[in-house]
């Protein structure tokens, strides 16, 4: 191994690493812009709270859409099963009188099914998706209406609500008069502490294998960077309610996913698919397994989606989710995915999700209308996905 | 002075800090067929981007004299107004629209602004055609699609035409024709030599160039390196080769001394039908062997079945209605899919590697592991990225394969390196038999020569290779036995001593006459 090369590879790595870096700045200058706007309103740990558990179900939607955009393809269909998901789970609990503990599995379960099922028309069948999920976005929209009989349907039960609304323990300690969860607070430090050592073991793996490893200052701005957000995150938590159960099952996803797209031979076969189809069935993988997959876990995402929206809320709603696609799928996008397939990273859908959720909170904080948060939104979408792509032509 | 059409003085163009072209000259006599020979990513397509207005005035350095007159194109309409005209290697057609509407497509004949006169387009694409010759059968409402690779780069030849192109450029336009093809084309532009049309024509088809060219200008790491005129110097297939490789090349094929072993492979009565017309029985009876360290080859012309063959064996990855047997060390394998036959260690290296070999947009690491991914480089369906970088290092030493990383993009780079993954990825895969389709289509001689010791390594240890080629030349300099292909059938099987380009032609012409009579 020449010494030309590993300096090649370092460079090409922190170029990619550069545009992530560029969209989680992006993501800070929202926030401080919006809090200037706002006098600091949206720094509130109330807001911080509010934050996480309003965008909670898009980033769980981002997370399996980018598997669909990684195919090069999308799930339109996203938003009305979530609603379907959160009507039949309020039907079941409140109709059937199913206990908590076996209504989620069936929810989740019944979601994995639809998404098995569009993905049999989709993988086996051919059909291109964006109609099939057209078809289905009417179909479970109706199908949500009918099962509700276009009413909301609540309350549910506190014990449900738990799980969009819920908390994880808390520890409170009283500091100078206001409650401080200490729990949060060494959760922060925890999973900073994490965060250290997994850097610590790449860069020493790296080394014994002789590869590069990136600069030092470079690492710990990076570092710097991370710790400070999560502990800026769980401190103003702490003075808040504690961590949001929810959160914590957004970070198990995105840890999940980011490993499964990372590492796993299955994700690398999903962007084999999205990048060259053809190459890829002519390399031994079986796309039509990988596309129904994809497809199938959409519909379970969706479904998780669907609790959380609805525990959230304590009730189902015909109108639940409307929309939800669009924004899981400018959340990919923003976050660097091609709309050709082929690329995308996790970590870049949710922090698109995130600066979508950002936009929103801070417009409605600063009193803009609904009308108005949707010119912005699409301006952003427009403007991230057209700089993106003059980079990378500059790059050529 | 004014029997030059064209002077390209002093272009210099860089990407970055890349300099793909560094001060070329180029003169081209009117009425000339000017050939451009170099190696791949020596800057043959860049200049003549730059002739033709792709990357425009002052995009690079230095002055385009057409005609006496300095050039300063903005886009292609303003050189083709000037009445350059190129033909990408990659055909730019529409499919579904017909021959005229492609032979107009841009440049549409209008009887009101923006309403097409289609009497007149028809008339008009007729006599364009006409003019190219050869394509008298087709009906010019035909859909492009309709028509083989052959007679689409006719219909590209005629659209130039009715720019009333005087300069057209053409870009590998044989790359891929077969031989028939080829010389037909070749007679198309010499008959528009004698209209009037000065060519400049880029090709690695040397024995072409050698048939045609008036002028050959060589091109290496950017700079020209020196013109050839006929008459004034010697332009022959060694000579331009020297040229392009600045050494020279003693032998186009490296030598081997094999001795094959037992037969390990071998395909009894292989039936395969077309899968949208179901009742074409595109393979017929196929019977074949393959030896433990030899290099088997399939000869024939375009569209006999050769690629058809090798894929169907390859798990069935095309046709239906397969029927036949297939050994691998006397033992009786079934593979029902691409992964059953990888793990059958068969492999299957595409010839068209960027349609069907490589995922573009992703690195040489990336690529290179993806068909043993899961057996090589993944513990419990975890990919090993350490494991993979060392491989593919390894690999990328041993191969040759020129880049600044094995973190690049495979679209970044040249053909001949990209055919070099193709060749890694499958090398990786690790099979006992290796089939090879097209291994040095669209590439530089030095690649090729660097692409034949790889299959002479392989097979010194053991492997078998089967080459499909549509260069006879190829087959018969790097093969140990050829099978000829006619219409989906075995016509002939040549040992080494009986090799020749006749011998081949000749079963070919001999299975096409018995068919006849039958």
């Amino acid at each position: 191994m020449s010494d030309v090369s590993m300096k090649g590879k370092g460079l090409g790595s922190l170029g990619a690493g550069l545009r992530q870096y560029g969209m989680g700045v992006a993501l800070i200058v929202i926030f401080l812009v919006f809090s200037a706007l706002s006098g600091g309103k949206n720094f509130t740990p109330m807001n911080i709270n509010n934050l996480v558990m309003q965008n909670s179900y898009v980033v769980i939607l981002a997370v399996g859409m980018l598997l669909c955009i990684i195919t090069g393809n999308v799930d339109l269909s996203v938003g009305s099963v979530v609603a379907f998901t959160g009507a039949i789970s309020a039907t079941l609990i409140l109709n059937m009188k199913l206990p908590i503990a076996a209504a989620v599995p069936a929810v989740l379960l019944l979601g994995l099914v639809i998404g098995m099922w569009q993905g049999i028309f989709i993988a086996f069948l051919k059909v291109p998706p964006f109609i099939v999920t057209l078809a289905n976005m009417l179909l479970f929209r109706g199908l949500t209406m009918l099962v509700l009989r276009g009413q909301t349907k609540g309350p549910l039960p506190g014990g449900y609500t738990l799980i969009g609304a819920g908390y994880l323990p808390t520890w409170p300690v009283s500091v100078g008069g206001t409650s401080f969860d200490m729990f949060s607070a060494a959760a922060g430090i925890l999973a900073s502490l994490l965060v250290i050592l997994g850097e610590v073991r790449s860069i020493r793996s790296r080394k014994k294998y002789n590869f590069a490893v990136p600069s030092l200052p470079a690492t710990l701005a990076k570092l710097g960077v991370i710790v400070f957000l999560i502990n800026f995150f769980t401190l103003r938590l702490a003075v808040y309610q504690g961590l949001p159960f929810v959160l914590s099952v957004m970070l198990g996803l995105i840890l999940l996913y980011t490993f499964f797209t990372n590492r796993m031979v299955i994700g690398r076969y999903v962007y084999a698919v999205g990048g060259n189809i053809k190459a890829a069935a002519l390399s031994g993988i079986k796309t039509q397994k990988v596309m129904f997959w994809v497809y199938a876990n959409m519909g379970l995402l969706s479904a998780l989606a669907g609790i959380v929206l609805s525990a959230r809320n304590a009730s189902a709603t015909p109108k639940a989710g409307d929309g939800f696609e669009l924004d899981a799928i400018a959340s990919c996008y923003i976050g660097g995915a091609s709309a050709y397939g082929g690329t995308g990273t996790v970590t870049g859908a949710v922090i698109g999700a995130l600066i979508m959720g950002i936009l929103n909170n801070g417009m409605s904080l600063i009193g803009w209308s609904v009308d108005m948060q949707r010119v912005v939104k699409g301006l952003v979408l427009l403007g991230a996905v057209t700089i993106d792509l003059l980079n990378r032509k500059k790059k050529r | 002075m004014n029997d030059h059409i064209l002077e390209m003085r002093h272009i210099t163009k860089a990407f970055g800090p890349v300099r793909a072209l560094d001060d070329v000259n180029l003169t081209v006599r009117r009425g000339d067929i000017h050939a451009i020979c170099g190696e791949n990513g020596a800057g043959k397509s860049t200049l003549m981007n730059i002739l033709s207005g792709v990357y425009p005035w002052g995009d690079y350095e230095g002055d385009v004299f057409h005609d006496g007159e300095l050039c300063r194109f903005r886009d292609i309409r303003d050189s083709e107004r000037k009445g350059i005209a190129i033909i990408h290697q990659e055909l730019a057609m529409s499919p579904f629209l017909s021959i005229a509407e492609n032979i107009f497509l841009g440049n549409e004949v209008r009887v009101f602004p923006g309403v097409i006169d289609w009497n007149q387009t028809r008339v008009r694409a007729r006599e364009a055609l006409l003019k190219v010759g050869g394509m008298e059968d087709e009906s010019v409402d035909a859909p492009v699609e309709s028509l083989g690779v052959g007679k689409q780069q006719m219909v590209e030849v005629a659209r130039a035409l009715v720019k009333n192109a005087t300069l057209l450029i053409l870009d590998e336009p044989t790359a891929a024709l077969n031989d028939e093809d080829s010389r037909r084309l070749l007679n198309i532009i010499l008959s528009l030599k004698e209209q009037g049309v000065t060519c400049i024509i880029i090709s690695h088809k040397l024995n072409e160039i050698d048939a045609v060219a008036d002028a050959v200008t060589v091109i290496r790491d950017g700079k020209a390196i020196e013109t050839l005129r006929r008459g004034v110097d010697e332009i022959s297939e060694n000579r331009i080769i020297s040229g392009m490789v600045g050494r020279e090349l003693v032998n186009r094929y490296p030598r081997h001394d094999r001795r094959p072993g037992e037969v390990v492979f071998e395909v009894k009565n292989w039936n395969v039908f077309h899968p949208e017309v179901s009742d074409r029985r595109v393979i017929r009876d196929v019977s074949f062997n393959v030896r433990e360290g030899e290099v088997v080859g399939f000869a024939g012309l375009m569209g006999s079945g050769r690629t058809e063959l090798a894929m169907s064996l390859f798990g069935r990855a095309w046709g239906v209605g397969i029927t036949g047997e297939m050994y691998k060390n006397g033992r009786k394998i079934d593979p029902e899919s691409v992964k059953d036959a990888i793990d059958n260690g068969i492999a299957y290296l595409t010839e068209d590697r960027k349609g069907n070999g490589l995922v573009l947009a992703n690195t040489i690491r990336w690529n290179a592991t993806l068909p043993s991914l899961r057996r090589r480089f993944a513990k419990m369906n975890v990919v090993d990225h350490n494991l993979e970088i060392l491989t593919v290092e390894e690999c990328r030493g041993k191969l040759n394969i020129r880049c600044s990383s094995i973190e690049q993009m495979i679209e970044a780079m040249s053909g001949g390196n990209q055919q070099k993954v193709v060749l890694a990825k499958w090398m990786l895969s690790d099979p006992d038999i290796l089939i090879l389709d097209e291994p040095t289509r669209g590439i530089d001689v030095g690649a090729k020569y660097e692409i034949y010791t790889l299959v002479n390594m392989l097979v010194a240890t053991g492997k078998s290779v089967v080459v499909i080629s549509s260069e006879m030349s190829e087959l018969l300099g790097v093969c140990d036995r050829i099978y000829v292909i006619s219409r989906g059938e075995i016509a002939g099987e040549l040992q080494k001593d009986e090799f020749s380009q006749e011998a081949i032609m000749k079963c070919v012409m001999n299975h096409i006459a018995r068919e006849r009579a039958a």
